[in-house]
């Protein structure tokens, strides 16, 4: 520890990716591989004590299984009790607003509260007068942080494996972002983290699909899919939302596959070692083939694995940090 | 907590290059004695430190026995005891890593220097999460005093009671760029003084 100055983690909640720096967002990729490898312990017990004897709330008022159930496995594998409520037998449906069912849940003393709410801000206007350490885990159309910082580990792992150096950062790395990127809060939690750790990002679909105005904040856009591929590093595929094809933001779906798929076809354009990502759940051979999904390209399951790892990171740097909870 | 050198007036050297190469070797032969069944012998470097004091044991007993063996490192920031207390936030860098079981092996814990020995009931708590270790040794470069637990050196090199403005500082070439062991006093003189 001699002579050396590290970053110290100060936040007391993780809301969204836009107010990190850069450092903060280092600070949980650095801590990720450490955890990554207590769930991986060829023996023995896959958890460590660091949040022992602390409670957990997973507080889901949209439907999630793969981001509850990451959660929840990272706080067992911190070795915090769980407590999930779920909206439909929460007394949300009863009227009861998000401040008394917060009040009610901290009330059992609530050490984190890991919350999904369709409207966005909710986490944020939680946080600001709550004592229990808030996590966003998806909010309306605004922003998903830890599958973000989980896709940005993802990546500079990829680098760091490609490029034998085991220091690499994001810098100057090409990430292009193709789909629904308008609706996509996993899209906007990407950005921001991408920017801010210097990579270049390109953004591409339906002109209905994908805001120009990111262009001001130094996002390439295109709606010609071989363009944005050309010197992609990662091809990150976004899910179509089917449940709001309703407004028809584009023509037909048979005319989003031919122009936008991400297939073994369209990945030609992209240079060789070019990885493939997607959010999950997929709609098969919708915006990604299932030969490329399944293929040695994709490394849709390593996020998921990775997801684990980064949301221990992200619940030991905020309980266990000098932020602390009220 | 080890305080930059530079802000300390006073360092007494307790041990050079020489004397840390013969108290190592010390240390192995002492091993080797005590562990006829070698083959079941691993070693886990604390890190950072620990770690290549365990690399230069483990080379040394396999001179001796003809057996070299194995050696992991144990990072124990996961298994501290003031995590909670917000006093400090393991700083997650270095990594446990070891690709052997310690199932039914002797496993020897290899640390630089002893002092409170919570470092060691973290690193022994982090052991038997990993299996069931026929028994754990503990060989430390320098005991420097101070324990707050019952926990002992089974092979130990150097001994010294310090105060509580004393530091040892144990320099490594392969983290340091040198051998050295560094006795670190504040200078109380100079403040008065001012």
């Amino acid at each position: 520890m001699a002579g050396t100055t590290h970053a110290v983690w100060t936040r007391k909640d993780l809301v969204g990716i836009a107010d990190l720096t850069r450092e903060e967002i280092e600070m949980v990729l650095d801590a990720a591989p450490q955890f990554g490898a207590v769930s991986q312990r060829a023996s023995g017990i896959k958890k460590v004590p660091l949040l022992q004897g602390r409670l957990v709330v997973l507080w889901f008022h949209e439907p999630s299984t793969r981001t509850r159930s990451s959660f929840e496995l990272a706080a067992k594998r911190l070795s915090a009790d769980t407590l999930a409520v779920a909206s439909s037998t929460s007394s949300s449906v009863k009227g009861e607003t998000l401040h008394d069912t917060l009040a009610n849940i901290e009330a059992m003393r609530a050490d984190i509260t890991v919350i999904r709410h369709s409207c966005a801000g909710a986490p944020h206007l939680l946080a600001g007068s709550h004592r229990s350490h808030i996590i966003n885990a998806g909010d309306g159309r605004h922003e998903h942080p830890t599958q973000a910082l989980l896709d940005c580990y993802t990546m500079r792992e990829s680098v760091r494996r490609r490029t034998g150096n085991p220091d690499a950062t994001l810098d100057g790395v090409k990430v292009a972002i193709v789909g629904d990127v308008e609706h996509s809060r996993v899209a906007r939690s990407d950005i921001h983290a991408l920017l801010k750790l210097g990579a270049k990002v390109t953004v591409c679909g339906p002109s209905t699909l994908v805001p120009r105005e990111l262009e001001r904040y130094g996002v390439g856009v295109t709606h010609r899919l071989k363009e944005a591929l050309e010197d992609a590093d990662v091809v990150y595929s976004l899910r179509i939302q089917l449940e709001r094809q309703a407004k028809a933001l584009f023509p037909s779906l048979r005319e989003y596959i031919k122009l936008f798929r991400i297939d073994a076809e369209s990945l030609r354009h992209a240079p060789d070692h070019a990885i493939v990502m997607h959010p999950g759940p997929i709609n098969r051979d919708l915006e990604l083939s299932t030969e490329v999904a399944d293929g040695p390209r994709s490394v849709i399951l390593q996020q998921v694995t990775n997801g684990v790892a980064v949301r221990m990171a992200v619940m030991h740097l905020l309980a266990n940090s000098g932020g602390a909870a009220r | 907590m080890t305080p930059d050198k530079d802000m300390l007036a006073e360092s007494t050297v307790l041990m050079d290059r020489d004397a840390i190469a013969a108290t190592v070797r010390s240390l192995a032969l002492a091993i080797s004695d005590a562990n006829p069944d070698i083959g079941a012998l691993v070693l886990l470097g604390i890190l950072r430190r620990g770690r290549p004091l365990a690399d230069r044991l483990a080379a040394l007993i396999g001179e001796y026995t003809g057996t070299t063996p194995p050696v992991g490192s144990l990072a124990t920031t996961m298994y501290r005891d003031d995590v909670r207390t917000g006093a400090a936030v393991p700083q997650m860098k270095g990594e446990t890593h070891f690709d052997f079981s310690v199932d039914d092996r002797t496993v020897l814990l290899v640390d630089d220097v002893l002092a409170a020995g919570r470092t060691i009931r973290a690193a022994l708590d982090e052991v038997m999460d990993y299996g069931r270790p026929r028994r754990i040794q503990l060989a430390c470069l320098v005991d420097r005093g101070g324990r707050e637990l019952p926990i002992q050196a089974d092979y130990l090199g150097y001994s010294i009671a310090t105060g509580a403005d004393e530091w040892v500082s144990v320099r490594l070439r392969e983290t340091d760029d040198e051998d050295a062991v560094l006795l670190l006093r504040e200078d109380r003189r100079a403040e008065t003084n001012d």
